[in-house]
């Protein structure tokens, strides 16, 4: 039975009817997909890669950016650094000059306080050296009062005019309310 | 005696019992009865169970790859990324790689072919379908003529009608003395076996596989009713149509992928001249 129908039907050799029923339908899918399905992927494989190239692009833009706002920092940086540096010397010049003035008027005054103890130590002496001038005077005449007074020949009293003398001087510089003054003034007449 | 060989001496004993015998799938299978018959302008159109089954796996594949496409957006959704990445497979992996640099306009017809031949195919294990339009010779042949004569008129269009036949004919870098041998079969591969192998190699896979699950598919019920010792093999026959099924569903991609690559090794053929 099966043998009959191989021979009756050749499955090789199709009806026109199939062939022409089957080419319909393909052309028909084929337009439809060619028509809707392909172009519509196309575009969105372009669309996608021109997301993908465009992301990139904004990428490398952003980035350029970044860079070129951290140039701008760095000089700005270096910029400010070298003026802080410059105030800094600035300041330190500065800072020098003022100690250096005022040094030289530290100077200046403790000259003037210096010349001004001098000049009131020596106008002091002056006055102190005039006042013994006249005392000296005066003691002077007053001991060759005394030894003349006395009689000269006698050695021994002579002596001991000349010590009551002294001793008088050492009594009148004692009981002076400025010992010191005086026997300090003393000296140097002493020296002379 | 073993029990195979006693369950064989009863499905043989069976076969000689004539009508009451195990029923092989013939030929009829793939010629069903027509639902509606008609004839226009002296050919017999017959509209059958297989025919509307083709139109069926047709509007399908179309209608989902139309739903894919029309919402299609930069950021794929599911649909939309299956019918991508099969397009992709046959734009990229294909017309650009296979066909060369002037290959992407065929990319749409490579891509159209591949989800017909795809979408047919897979008919032949859709429940209560179960038959593939490709297991009838009529549309592979409708296929590969649709291929031969595109690859025949692009090779005419890019090479030139003289050069193109010349190139077919006479091979370059052949010696003279070969051309006996090798002109015949040259132009008999390229006008003639090629859509002819297209066509037979699609449609055979089909047909076979068809057999094979029908056959493991009536063994089940045949062995089930048979009422003697061979019960016990219906199982197997059944678990040989499940892995058949399997087995089928991979020569269902392979055969529309081989289809499509074949195509496409074709026209790089006409669009390139011959090395």
């Amino acid at each position: 039975m099966s043998v009959l129908a191989a021979e009756s039907t050749n499955p090789l050799l199709p009806p026109l009817g199939e062939i022409i029923v089957g080419t319909i339908t393909f052309a028909i899918a084929f337009f439809v997909l060619a028509k809707f399905v392909w172009p519509r992927l196309e575009q969105v494989f372009r669309a996608r890669r021109e997301a993908i190239e465009g992301g990139i692009e904004r990428a490398e833009a952003m980035q350029a950016e970044a860079k070129a706002s951290l140039e701008q920092y760095r000089a700005q940086l270096a910029e400010a650094r070298t003026e802080a540096a410059q105030i800094r010397d600035q300041a330190r010049a500065e800072g020098q000059q003022i100690l250096e003035e005022l040094r030289a008027q530290a100077q200046q005054e403790s000259a003037r306080i210096v010349a001004r103890g001098e000049e009131q130590l020596a106008t002091s002496r002056q006055q102190v050296v005039n006042e013994l001038r006249g005392h000296i005077g005066a003691l002077a005449v007053d001991l060759a009062g005394r030894v003349v007074g006395e009689s000269l020949e006698d050695d021994a009293r002579r002596s001991g005019t000349v010590d009551r003398f002294l001793d008088q001087l050492d009594g009148m510089s004692a009981g002076s309310p400025d010992g010191r003054t005086g026997s300090s003034v003393y000296a140097p007449e002493g020296n002379r | 005696m073993t029990s195979s060989a006693l369950a064989l001496a009863d499905v043989l004993a069976a076969e000689g019992g004539g009508d009451s015998g195990f029923q092989s799938p013939s030929i009829e299978e793939f010629y069903p009865e027509p639902l509606v018959s008609f004839s226009l302008l002296g050919i017999d159109f017959d509209i059958t169970r297989i025919t509307v089954i083709m139109w069926i796996a047709t509007a399908a594949i179309v209608i989902l790859l139309v739903m894919a496409a029309r919402k299609a957006t930069v950021v794929p959704g599911k649909l939309q990324y299956i019918a991508e990445s099969g397009y992709s497979l046959i734009r990229d992996g294909m017309a650009r790689d296979v066909i060369g640099p002037k290959g992407l306009p065929f990319a749409p017809f490579l891509a159209s072919l591949f989800f017909f031949i795809l979408a047919n195919n897979f008919m032949s294990i859709v429940p209560f379908f179960q038959i593939s339009p490709n297991s009838k010779f009529a549309i592979p042949l409708v296929l590969a003529v649709i291929v031969w004569v595109l690859y025949n008129w692009v090779g005419i269009r890019e090479q030139g009608a003289g050069r193109y036949f010349k190139d077919a004919a006479i091979p370059p870098g052949v010696p003279i003395g070969a051309l006996i041998l090798v002109t015949p079969i040259e132009l008999l591969q390229v006008f003639v076996i090629r859509p002819f192998t297209l066509a037979v190699r699609l449609f055979a896979n089909m047909f076979a596989g068809h057999m094979l699950l029908v056959v493991f598919a009536l063994g089940t019920t045949y062995l089930l009713t048979v009422g003697n010792f061979s019960v016990i093999f219906s199982p197997f026959a059944f678990l040989m149509a499940l892995v058949m099924t399997f087995f089928e569903l991979l020569v269902i991609v392979l055969q529309a992928y081989v289809f499509t690559v074949l195509t496409a090794t074709y026209l790089n053929g006409a669009v390139e001249p011959a090395h």
